[in-house]
């Protein structure tokens, strides 16, 4: 079949925006059981496959999709799972355009295969049968510490207690799952999938500690001395940048974390049924445009905000986020102020924010490496009417863990230095995710912790094989 | 789970609770404080660790019924569970033994977090001026445990009802002028009593230490609720604090940051007192 004849990708079907704009439900609904069909009848099964090269866990793309192209959705799970733990998730909320589907042949000619929402339809069909649990190794009375249950640590500590450790995780906050449960909203990401995810690994007979901070109750070194081999840390990058110009504690001014924590941990949109109360103005500004800023917009949207403005320093092209919760902003209303950057916060009489002040920029001449940067126009400053800012311009690596072990490297932004395989410069304690990398993706970080898994287990073995000796 | 092993009564709104949690109190230090979440449905709540007992595993609670979420807790009795406590959380004070005497100030529920620290404090070997202070008689409490851990305790009372009547403040400045060489205050109250204070000492240039308690959530540095303004700096007064040098804050600011939520919390008592009208929220 010659590329030109491919039939057109299959849209995703979508609750309608007028309606989805009002509620927490999930956006995208996900293929039917045809759709899926067809969608898998557009990959031509390339012996050399390009879009495993841009996966970085390396999915059995082909494979996997041979078998939805067979009906065989039972063996697709079987594939996906080889590679990918959380599959349910990462055909949710994976970069796809950026990643597997940037790789992908049929995209030269045509739109690309959807890998992604195949693999969140395999994933949904398996849940829907009651998921298998996979096959463990032998129990090896051996035990590993993993700190943070994000994806970073879940995948780690499954992948472990796969290979017959006896897995503890120590999580700070009274629930798992990390970014998946705090920051990623209901209608993107349902939370009973994560739950389902964390259930699994509970069946791996995976022990979850919560409400442990890693260096307040207790830290690694105590760890290590109390009969853990090793540990992992995937403590992730928890801490909220703020931009720092005049105005930024006035009241109305909250970071993407807080307003998204309130919103989807607390479930402040059922406030106030549940406790935690969360607030939105008229008319809300969001700083930034990654996929933080994309879902805070959404998220003051839905809790009634008039108005929800993305202001961001760059243009269309260089926003960070996801493509498709770009294209899902535009449509519910979310209004784009780009080349725009806010230079000061104004407030009433009161400590509330009643104002912002910004400047525009224009891209100004290519840099050495091609890219335009934007530039201040003089005298471009305006005021706009606004009454709550949500700061959503990056985190960075949280202290917390890594300040109770002063003998472990850190780079300069306080990030943990660790090689390929998670080895850090203490032997026994390991890393991953973005507490290495500094904010990435949910998918690196799950690569991250099947590399320390791996690294661990050798590790132990080594070190058991030593005192053997 | 954490079940509560002993509460105690002081006033109809202020209650004691000690609460099972090894973990916390095997760590626990003065000037620290832990999160509590009474049910699912509950807010995460921070309060003083009062008190530890690490051999009973064993942590002390008083608190203040303010609002929905402290009026479902004080509603909790022996033998209930709390779904989660977090803690030890925050730099606990810095004590040592200081040149000269100190000075220790509570506030009506203040009167919990000051209780360690002067207790540490004593223990350093330090000469220890306590002063507690509450409304009137009704408010107070821990009189002869603050006794035991001062080497001399002024009780006030703004109505008289009660020890010496008037504001902490001036208890405060007969002590500086008996002590001249005053070295170190602590002052732990509502923000207003924080701030009056300092404006009494910054004269004096005595170093005054204040524990605030601006809103919270995670505990952990990672939603930015708890920033304070010390200086020219934005602190997190979860994981930076709660206790910063009092003559820097920016109590002003402080103050108002305390009422962003001021709506809803009102929306959240009255559903609160008319919980039995009706079902969910029907949102999900
Ligand atoms: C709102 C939002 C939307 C996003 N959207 C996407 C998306 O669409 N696609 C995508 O690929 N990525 C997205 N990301 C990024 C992605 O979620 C992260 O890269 C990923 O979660 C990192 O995983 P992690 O395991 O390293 O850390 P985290 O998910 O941050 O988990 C770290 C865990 O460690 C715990 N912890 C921290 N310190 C301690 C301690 N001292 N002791 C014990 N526990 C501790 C934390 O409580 C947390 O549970 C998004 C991020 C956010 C915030
Ligand atoms: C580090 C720290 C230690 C504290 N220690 C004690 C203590 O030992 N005893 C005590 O009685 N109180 C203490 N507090 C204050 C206590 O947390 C609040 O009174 C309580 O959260 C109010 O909750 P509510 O739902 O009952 O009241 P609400 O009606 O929700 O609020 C009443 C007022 O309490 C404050 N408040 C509300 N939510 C929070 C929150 N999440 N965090 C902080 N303040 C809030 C606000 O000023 C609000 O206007 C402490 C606070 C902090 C930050
Ligand atoms: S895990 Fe992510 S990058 Fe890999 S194939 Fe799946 S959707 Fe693509
Ligand atoms: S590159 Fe595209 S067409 Fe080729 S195997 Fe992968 S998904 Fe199929
Ligand atoms: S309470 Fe969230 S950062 Fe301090
Ligand atoms: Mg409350």
């Amino acid at each position: 079949m010659s590329l030109k004849q491919r039939a057109d990708r299959q849209g995703m079907p979508c609750q309608d925006p007028q309606v989805r704009r009002h509620n927490f439900q999930e956006v995208a609904l996900g293929y039917t059981k045809e759709q899926a069909m067809e969608e898998a009848g557009r990959c031509l099964q390339c012996k050399k496959p390009k879009c495993r090269e841009g996966c970085p866990v390396e999915v059995l793309i082909p494979d996997f999709i041979q078998a939805v192209a067979d009906g065989d959705f039972a063996q697709a799970a079987v594939l996906l799972k080889e590679k990918n733990a959380l599959p349910a998730i990462c055909g949710r909320v994976c970069p796809q355009e950026s990643q597997c589907e940037a790789k992908c042949i049929v995209g030269i000619k045509s739109e690309p295969v959807a890998i992604g929402r195949l693999e969140r339809f395999v994933a949904d069909w398996e849940m829907r049968q009651g998921a298998t649990l996979p096959e463990q190794a032998p129990r090896k009375g051996k035990k590993v510490a993993v700190v943070g249950a994000g994806p970073a640590g879940l995948t780690c500590a499954a992948d472990l207690a796969k290979l017959g450790y006896d897995v503890t995780i120590f999580e700070a906050l009274h629930t798992a799952g990390g970014v998946l449960m705090y920051g990623i909203p209901e209608f993107r990401l349902p939370k009973d999938i994560v739950e389902q995810e964390i259930d699994n690994l509970r069946k791996l007979g995976v022990e979850m500690q919560f409400n442990s901070v890693v260096g307040k109750a207790t830290n690694v070194h105590e760890l290590l001395a109390n009969g853990y081999e090793a540990v992992f840390l995937g403590t992730g990058a928890g801490l909220p940048n703020f931009m720092g110009i005049p105005g930024e504690n006035l009241c109305g001014v909250f970071s993407a974390n807080e307003f998204l924590t309130r919103t989807n941990l607390m479930k402040g949109y059922c406030f106030p049924e549940y406790q935690t109360p969360v607030k939105v103005g008229r008319k809300v500004a969001v700083l930034g445009a990654g996929n933080v800023a994309m879902d805070a917009a959404r998220t003051a949207l839905r809790l009634g905000a008039e108005e929800v403005h993305i202001i961001y320093r760059r243009s269309e092209k260089e926003m960070p986020a996801r493509a498709e919760e770009i294209e899902h902003a535009h449509e519910e209303g979310v209004q784009f102020q780009l080349l725009t950057s806010p230079v000061e916060i104004i407030g009433d009489e009161n400590g509330w924010v009643k104002a912002m002040k910004c400047v525009r920029f224009e891209l100004g001449e290519p840099d050495a490496s091609g890219r335009r940067s934007p530039v201040a126009i003089p005298g471009s400053e305006y005021i706009m009417d606004i009454d709550t800012v949500i700061v959503s311009i990056g985190t960075g690596p949280n202290p917390l863990a890594t300040k109770s072990v002063p003998d472990l490297e850190l780079n300069r932004k306080g990030n943990i230095v660790a090689d390929e395989d998670g080895r850090t410069s203490i032997p026994g304690v390991f890393a991953g995710g973005d507490i290495v990398t500094g904010a990435a993706t949910v998918i690196l970080a799950m690569g991250a912790g099947k590399k320390s898994a791996r690294a661990i287990d050798e590790y132990v073995m080594a070190k058991t094989a030593e005192k053997a000796i | 789970m954490y079940p509560i092993v002993r509460k105690e009564i002081f006033s109809p709104t202020v209650k004691l609770f000690d609460i099972k949690a090894p973990l916390v109190a095997a760590k626990a230090q003065a000037g620290q404080f832990f999160i509590l979440r009474a049910d699912e449905k509950g807010e995460r709540i921070p309060l003083t660790i009062a008190d530890f007992d690490r051999e009973e595993g064993t942590i002390t609670a008083i608190f203040q019924e303010m609002g929905a979420g402290t009026k479902r807790l004080g509603q909790l009795e022996v033998g209930d569970n709390i779904l989660d406590v977090v803690g030890p959380l925050g730099v606990p004070s810095e004590i040592e033994r200081f040149d000269g005497p100190v000075a220790i100030v509570g506030g009506g529920v203040g009167i919990a977090p000051i209780y360690p620290i002067a207790k540490a404090l004593k223990a350093a070997g330090n000469e220890v001026f306590a002063i507690i202070g509450a409304r009137n008689k009704e408010l107070l409490f821990w009189e002869e445990k603050m006794a035991s851990v001062s080497s001399k305790l002024i009780v006030c009372t703004d109505d008289g009802s009660y020890g010496r009547k008037g504001f902490v403040t001036d208890a405060l400045k007969d002590v500086y002028e008996a002590n001249s060489n005053l070295n170190h205050v602590w002052a732990i109250g509502p923000m207003p009593m924080m701030r009056a204070i300092t404006n009494v000492t910054r004269p004096w240039g005595v170093k005054t230490i204040v524990s605030m308690n601006p809103l919270m959530m995670d505990g952990t540095g990672m939603c930015g609720a708890c920033r304070v303004q010390v200086g020219n700096e934005t602190k997190f007064a979860c994981v930076d604090g709660p206790e910063f040098d009092g003559h820097m804050v920016d109590f002003d600011l402080a103050m108002k940051r305390l009422s962003i939520y001021k709506d809803e919390e009102k929306r959240a008592l009255a559903a609160l007192e008319h919980q039995h009208q009706g079902g969910g929220c029907g949102c999900h």
